[in-house]
């Protein structure tokens, strides 16, 4: 009786292990908009990195800011010299869990609610992000727009140029994960 | 019972495993390659103070110059210290990419037409990849449009060119300093005076410290060289080393150099060749550059 018991707790654990699914890309997008009437600002970063744990249902994006491509150069220099302060703080970041209930087993488009930190410019601030989700084909697909409030993260923009830079960034993410190989 | 234990401890290590991933930003970070960050900004603009920065303009960027040097300080009264005389530089400069960047300038001061291809050879970087200083070289030369006068005789056309190549190496330390070094060849077809050389070496120093995010204070130094040995000729001794003082304000678009030098010179050819100021007597010109780059990339962003 005893060694079924363990037979059957052996068999959840290794169960639990071969579920334990990570999906992951190296090569996201997330694009950030400024919008003003005086000037609209966009630039795009593709060196993206998001990853997602279909059992603990775990989520997690980290972004090198020096990959905002800005079509202007010297936004780009100002973004990374002034702003982000990119030497001081290379990466921003999201860790979060879904807190909805999801399926990963069936496919489709699920409305999720994420709730986590975000880290953007070395200032950590509790987030909850909605998040669309496209199951199949092998692939997760993940849009998850949301808004930044630039005070919160201490990014100061000088009265100068308050009028061209919009005080809350929107920002879109597109991700593609794809199964991590084990 | 030993069973027990084995199935017990597979058990714990299966767990194990599907708890061990939580981490999944520490698994992201490893599972890209960090690009590297290249060092930016290390002077607020093209020039130090009169003399090239290593910095050259980004690719499909226009960036137009407008540099001013006034009289000297001590001109007195009548001249309002300096103010009643100006010599002007209009400059166009575009970057071909982002490494190389090719410019073209006019300056008032005996009417020369000047032309620069500069090329960034090494990036300061960091992250993934280490490199310490950024290397940029430059070509220059310049042509006199003067006419031909009594104190100054062109014989032919080619007497009024000069020829210009510096090697910049710079780095920047930390957020706040950046220091350069430029040594120069400067050879000039005709020279200043019968008793000063054509082709003169100069050694170019400088650096900036950032005051605030937005304002700089830089200092620019031009030694030129003693002649080699007795038999040659070195450069006339009339001639100074140029010493300069700037103030840089950046705001969006625009970079405001203002400075304090014992040089009128706006290039390379009259910074190093025709520099007769002396701080001691207070031959100290007041000046400033503007720059305003322009963007011509048309390249549109994805709005999904």
């Amino acid at each position: 009786m005893r060694i079924i018991i363990f037979m059957s707790l052996c068999l959840i654990g290794l169960l639990s292990k071969a579920q334990a699914q990570v999906y992951m890309t190296t090569t996201g997008l997330t694009q950030i908009f400024s919008e003003t009437p005086m000037e609209n600002i966009s630039a795009d970063n593709k060196v993206v990195s998001a990853a997602l744990n279909t059992v603990t249902k775990e989520v997690a994006v980290r972004i090198q800011v020096i990959g905002f491509k800005f079509p202007n150069k010297l936004m780009e220099e100002h973004f990374n010299e002034n702003y982000m302060e990119t030497a001081k703080f290379p990466t921003s970041s999201f860790k979060g869990k879904i807190i909805d209930a999801i399926d990963f087993q069936k496919n489709g488009t699920y409305e999720v609610n994420i709730k986590g930190v975000l880290e953007i410019h070395g200032v950590k601030q509790e987030k909850t992000v909605k998040a669309k989700l496209q199951i199949g084909l092998g692939k997760i697909i993940i849009d998850a727009p949301f808004d930044v409030k630039l005070a919160d993260f201490k990014v100061d923009v000088p009265k100068l140029v308050f009028e061209k830079i919009a005080e809350v960034i929107s920002v879109k993410n597109h991700f593609i994960l794809l199964p991590k190989i084990q | 019972m030993k069973r027990c234990f084995l199935i017990l401890g597979l058990w714990l290590y299966g767990t194990a495993m599907s708890f061990g991933q939580d981490d999944l930003l520490a698994e992201l970070s490893n599972a890209q390659k960090d690009i590297p960050i290249y060092t930016i900004a290390t002077f607020k603009s093209t020039r130090l103070v009169s003399g090239h920065s290593i910095e050259t303009i980004a690719a499909k960027h226009l960036d137009f110059r407008i540099s001013h040097r006034f009289g000297a300080i001590n001109s007195g009264f009548n001249e309002l210290f300096g103010l009643d005389q100006s010599t002007i530089r209009l400059g166009l400069e575009y970057g071909v990419s982002d490494r190389l960047t090719v410019g073209l300038g006019r300056s008032s001061y005996e009417k020369v037409y000047d032309y620069y291809a500069k090329y960034k050879l090494l990036r300061q970087s960091s992250g993934s990849q280490n490199i310490p200083v950024t290397i940029t070289g430059l070509i220059a030369a310049y042509t006199t449009t003067q006419a031909t006068m009594p104190t100054r005789q062109y014989f032919n056309n080619l007497e009024r060119q000069s020829y210009c190549a510096q090697l910049l190496v710079a780095r920047k330390f930390g957020e706040k300093l950046s220091l350069q070094v430029s040594p120069t060849v400067l050879h000039r077809n005709k020279s200043e005076t019968p008793i000063d050389a054509n082709t003169l070496y100069s050694m170019g120093m400088g650096g900036r410290f950032k005051l605030s995010r937005r304002t700089s204070l830089n200092v620019e130094y031009y030694y030129t060289l003693p002649a080699f040995s007795k038999a040659d000729l070195g450069q006339d001794a009339q001639f100074t080393n140029a010493l300069s003082i700037g103030f840089d304000i950046e705001t969006g678009g625009h970079v405001f150099q203002l400075h304090l030098s014992n040089s009128k010179g706006m290039t390379e050819r009259a910074l190093i060749g025709q520099t007769t100021g002396q701080w001691s007597m207070g031959d100290i010109f007041y000046g400033f550059n503007i720059s305003r780059v322009f963007s011509f990339d048309k390249q549109k962003n994805q709005h999904q």
